[in-house]
């Protein structure tokens, strides 16, 4: 029978898209496989990885560890780098056979690529970038009460349209973050959706998981003919990028720095080093051209949660804010006593931060020393 | 020899905006901007026009006021500019959306040589996805993420940036690549080209228009037509107002040390 | 006058230019050295805009007065001396090549200057005359197919980086007055001529001004614009238009010192309150707005004249430049002192609104002469 992505009743279970480069699994994905359990539970399905490579058997089984019960593995030369063409295709025909009905890719610059080329050949809704996921309605009633403004209470939930009980709820960001929406996809499986790096929490590695976890090897096609695009080379960053998310401090500066530079920056690499922190940037500052694109926090860079953010001479724009208000605790220095950063700082100090920060590093050395 | 762009026309997020009560953005009271992704991809092909002699088309679906825009691309220095506009098209999600953009420009029609610019992805949605689904559904080959482009005879050449490096790929035309911010600084329109802008027609494509068209029917376009639908949307809780420390010496930053020390954060 | 769509879009143009191209560092840097910034100049050419009304035929863009008026306008509420700039090869030189000069000249001289690829200013005043072209001493005396050139003409904007000079001479000194006065474009790189040492300003610092000598110059005959002794009106033509020109920087200048006030205005506290709060400021920017709006409209007015070439456009112009040339002196005087101290520090932008405002009711005319234009028009 023709495959049919209208055909709801016909499709099961909970995918994941583990996306390796070089032979090494994306954190993202164990991030994903970890909501995509809770995901399976609500539903009360099986939870599945897909992971494409050349070679990539001895990966797969760490997988089952963070929750995956079953981990389809595609080996083939022709998938040992990443191209459009040929993971769409295996992907595409892997759906068309099995028919997961939801699907999970991480929202990286490959997820983002593969991601929306699948769903239209598969004709289904793809949510981009998404923050938030739910199936049960409960949990999601429960999110709305904290992540959002709305009177959860008075609000109807049901609706005549679709099962809001087993759809597939992506909540994300738009409008840079000044508004929520959450996306569903009623009509059509599977429910994909390519979800934010670094938002979804890992669960703890789960040993007996790894060695239960089934590997399959479907058969598959895939020839040199499918591929119209010729990868020629891959290059790692040579310079170590900056590990924002995984990072517990983060000092980040902005367009404040700009009457000094490189004293900015070097008064925030030493307040970074005295907490063990990383240095990270506003978009403003960025865009100056303080400082390079991978420091970049915010809706356009990368969504933080560090133990201590402090940020020194932003303003705090709104995209900026979206990306780092999550953090636990957040200081912010500012000339102007109207900044927005204020707004959502636990500590704001007014004043210039070349005054302030050298007098912050004493302080936070003294303490530390004691 | 062509070069199609698609542009969209957004509400200006870096500055003020309004939500209104429901939820919803309130559009009005916004500026009105071309998607800064897109500008970058009409910078590459004005300079790949420069260097090789293309036509450059854009494209944009959108209402009416969306015109203004396309008139600042053609001061720019893009050659014709076509809006694909109609009630029909109203609420298309991404998928939708391709769709139609797709069968605009198969009906302008592609030829061997011919390129599709798009940038990364829009402000306001931020999904990154028209792009590419507008190459599957013109069946061409695609690459997202070009912060270099060059040309060799009908070999294309992009250096796809990842967020740990990037790849060198090659590609035959016709095919779509999206441009991101790194690839160029986009040009002021020039005065002579805003002049002539406003002297050039600019072509509509609505719904009569593209209706026979095998990618255009009432089940696959518009918001009937969008395999996505909004459930809810709200505006994210405003953290509370913390503590402003008063005075800006070194009491104020041992006072700050002392509290995050006696709150175990330092 | 509502602006069309089109001149909107060329507002935005400017103005995406202006803030973007005229960055602090750069206008720091003309106010420190003086000296010329060829970068600033030849990526302006590049966008078109030093041909905005220079017909296409001679490579400029084919556009009218008010094209033209916002890019002053605009430029100059951030940059006045970046106005100059754009301003010059749009006005004085070319203007009296446009006005006077046969098919061949406007193409060889106007073609390469609304490219930004030559420059060419406009040499009238001396020491001895200025308005009063009466008392013009630099001669020039045809010798076989040339004219020999000898003279000084002194407040040259622009001389010092010139390739061509727009020279009004004495050909007959035996006609009194106006009459008798010839233009020659002379070729700045000819023997025999010299730019004297750049002058020390009061503001417009990045547009070198300096005296141009003529010793023995010796001037192809070709390079007579118009007919001989008959220059004196292509002078007075090109500052019909000229007076446009600084009447539209006078409302950029203007519009860019009260923007800084109404800035400055928001986020000074004095008396535990924002200093906008209180009457005296409030007032005071109210009475500023109302001013430029009301130079704006005449502006714009008056550029509307000069495009359909009516008989008012030149008394109206005359009006504009005395109406906002006065106009943004009072308004960046008030700017400054709405800043108080901070005002009279270099680091503040006003500080240099009011500086090179002051030039405004000086140059092409002084307000003084303004009024006799005006004046001269009303008692007819």
């Amino acid at each position: 029978m023709a495959y049919n992505s209208a055909d709801i009743a016909a499709f099961k279970n909970v995918w994941v898209f583990c996306e390796q480069r070089q032979g090494v699994m994306m954190p993202t994905t164990f991030e994903l496989i970890s909501e995509g359990r809770k995901l399976a539970d609500e539903l009360g399905v099986e939870l599945c990885g897909i992971l494409l490579g050349d070679n990539v058997d001895g990966i797969a089984k760490e997988l089952g560890g963070y929750g995956a019960d079953k981990v389809y593995v595609y080996n083939s030369p022709l998938l040992k780098y990443y191209t459009t063409d040929a993971y769409t295709k295996v992907i595409c025909d892997a759906i068309e056979e099995i028919k997961p009905e939801v699907m999970l890719f991480g929202a990286s610059n490959i997820g983002r690529d593969l991601a929306p080329r699948c769903a239209a050949r598969l004709h289904t809704g793809l949510c981009a970038d998404c923050t938030h996921l739910d199936i049960d309605l409960n949990g999601y009633i429960n999110f709305l009460r904290t992540g959002s403004s709305l009177d959860v209470d008075n609000m109807n939930f049901e609706t005549k349209l679709f099962d809001v009980n087993t759809n597939l709820k992506m909540t994300r960001p738009a409008f840079g973050g000044h508004l929520m929406a959450t996306i569903v996809c009623p009509r059509f499986r599977p429910a994909m959706a390519t979800v934010r790096p670094g938002v979804m929490t890992k669960r703890p590695f789960d040993e007996e998981g790894a060695k239960k976890v089934a590997i399959e090897h479907p058969k598959f096609e895939l020839t040199e003919a499918d591929i119209k695009t010729k990868v020629l080379d891959v290059v790692k960053a040579t310079k170590k990028l900056v590990d924002l998310i995984g990072a517990d401090v983060i000092v980040s500066v902005g367009k404040g720095i700009g009457k000094d530079v490189e004293k900015g920056i070097a008064l925030a690499e030493e307040l970074a080093d005295v907490l063990g922190g990383v240095v990270g940037a506003s978009r403003a500052a960025v865009d100056a051209g303080y400082i390079t694109a991978d420091h970049q926090v915010g809706q356009t860079g990368k969504t933080v949660h560090p133990k201590i953010y402090i940020a020194l001479g932003i303003s705090g724009a709104i995209q900026h804010k979206a990306g780092m208000q999550d953090s636990e605790c957040i200081i912010a220095v500012n000339k102007n006593d109207a900044a927005p950063i204020f707004e959502i700082a636990d500590y704001g100090i007014v004043g210039d931060l070349f005054k302030v920060v050298p007098e912050m590093i004493e302080s936070f050395k003294a303490v530390k020393n004691k | 020899m062509k070069i199609f762009v698609t542009v969209k026309q957004v509400p200006d997020t870096s500055g003020k905006v309004a939500v209104k009560d429901d939820g919803t953005l309130d559009r009005a009271s916004m500026q009105t901007i071309t998607n800064p992704d897109d500008l970058n991809a009409v910078e590459a092909a004005l300079e790949l026009k420069d260097k090789y002699g293309y036509k450059v088309i854009a494209f944009c679906m959108g209402p009416g006021p969306a015109m203004i825009m396309l008139r600042e691309l053609l001061a720019m220095g893009v050659d014709e500019a076509v809006l694909v506009s109609g009630r029909e098209f109203g609420g298309s999600d991404t998928y939708a959306t391709s769709q139609i953009i797709a069968a605009a420009i198969d009906t302008y029609g592609v030829e061997e040589d011919d390129i599709i610019l798009a940038g990364r992805q829009a402000i306001d949605g931020d999904t990154a996805q028209v792009g590419p689904q507008i190459a599957e559904k013109l069946g061409l080959p695609q690459i997202t993420y070009a912060g270099e482009i060059t040309k060799d005879g009908k070999t294309i050449t992009v250096k796809r940036i990842l967020e740990d490096g990037y790849m060198m790929i090659s590609v035959d035309t016709p095919c779509m690549v999206t441009c991101i911010k790194e690839l160029n600084t986009p040009r002021y329109m020039s005065v002579g080209g805003v002049l002539e802008a406003f002297e050039k027609e600019i072509a509509i494509y609505d719904y009569e228009k593209l209706k026979d068209h095998p990618l255009i029917d009432a089940t696959t376009i518009g918001l009937k037509g969008s395999p996505t639908n909004i459930y809810k949307s709200f505006t994210p809780p405003q953290k509370g107002v913390g503590m402003m420390l008063k005075g800006d010496g070194k009491d104020t930053t041992n006072e700050l040390a002392d509290i995050l020390a006696k709150k175990h954060i330092i | 006058m509502i602006l069309n769509q089109k001149y909107e879009t060329l507002r935005k143009l400017y103005r995406q230019f202006a803030e973007t191209e005229f960055t602090k560092e750069i206008m720091d840097e003309l106010m420190e050295t003086g000296e010329f910034n060829w970068d600033m100049h030849y990526k302006m050419a590049k966008y078109g805009f030093f041909g905005v009304k220079t017909p296409k035929a001679y490579g400029g863009a084919g556009g009218d007065y008010i094209d033209y008026a916002l890019m002053v306008e605009e430029f100059a509420r951030v940059s006045p001396v970046l106005s100059l700039y754009a301003n010059t090869p749009n006005s004085l030189g070319s203007g009296p090549i446009l006005y006077g000069g046969t098919e061949e000249q406007k193409k060889r001289f106007i073609t390469p200057v609304a490219q930004g690829k030559e420059m060419m200013v406009f040499a009238l005043t001396e020491p001895g005359a200025g308005s009063d072209a009466g008392g013009t001493t630099t001669t020039a005396i045809l010798d076989g197919d040339e004219y020999v050139v000898n003279g000084r003409k002194c407040f040259i904007s622009g001389a010092p980086m010139a390739d061509w000079c727009l020279t009004f001479v004495k050909t007959d000194p035996t006609q009194k007055g106006s009459r008798g006065i010839s233009l020659l474009v002379i070729d700045m790189h000819l023997p025999g001529v010299s730019v004297g040492a750049h002058e020390n300003k009061m503001g417009i610092m990045g547009y070198p001004t300096s005296d141009v000598v003529f010793e023995d110059v010796r001037v192809p005959k070709d390079c007579l614009i118009g007919k001989v002794d008959k220059g004196f009106p292509l002078a007075m033509q090109t500052l019909d238009g000229g007076r446009l020109g600084v009447a539209a920087q006078s409302l950029g200048i203007a519009q860019g010192a009260f923007e800084e006030a109404v800035k400055y205005s928001k986020e000074r506290k004095q008396f535990g309150r924002r200093i906008a709060d209180f009457q005296a400021i409030s007032f005071m920017l109210a009475e500023m707005a109302t001013k430029i709006e009301a130079a704006r409209q005449l502006v714009y007015h008056a550029a509307e004249l000069k495009n359909i070439n009516s008989p008012d456009a030149s008394k109206v112009c005359s009006m504009a430049k005395l109406f906002a040339s006065e106009m943004a002196n009072d308004v960046a005087a008030k700017a400054v002192q709405i800043h108080g101290g901070y005002g009279y520090i270099r680091e503040y932008k006003v500080e240099n609104f009011y500086r090179d405002a002051r030039i405004t009711t000086i140059y092409e005319g002084t307000s003084e002469v303004q009024k006799m234009v005006i004046a001269s028009h009303v008692l007819k």
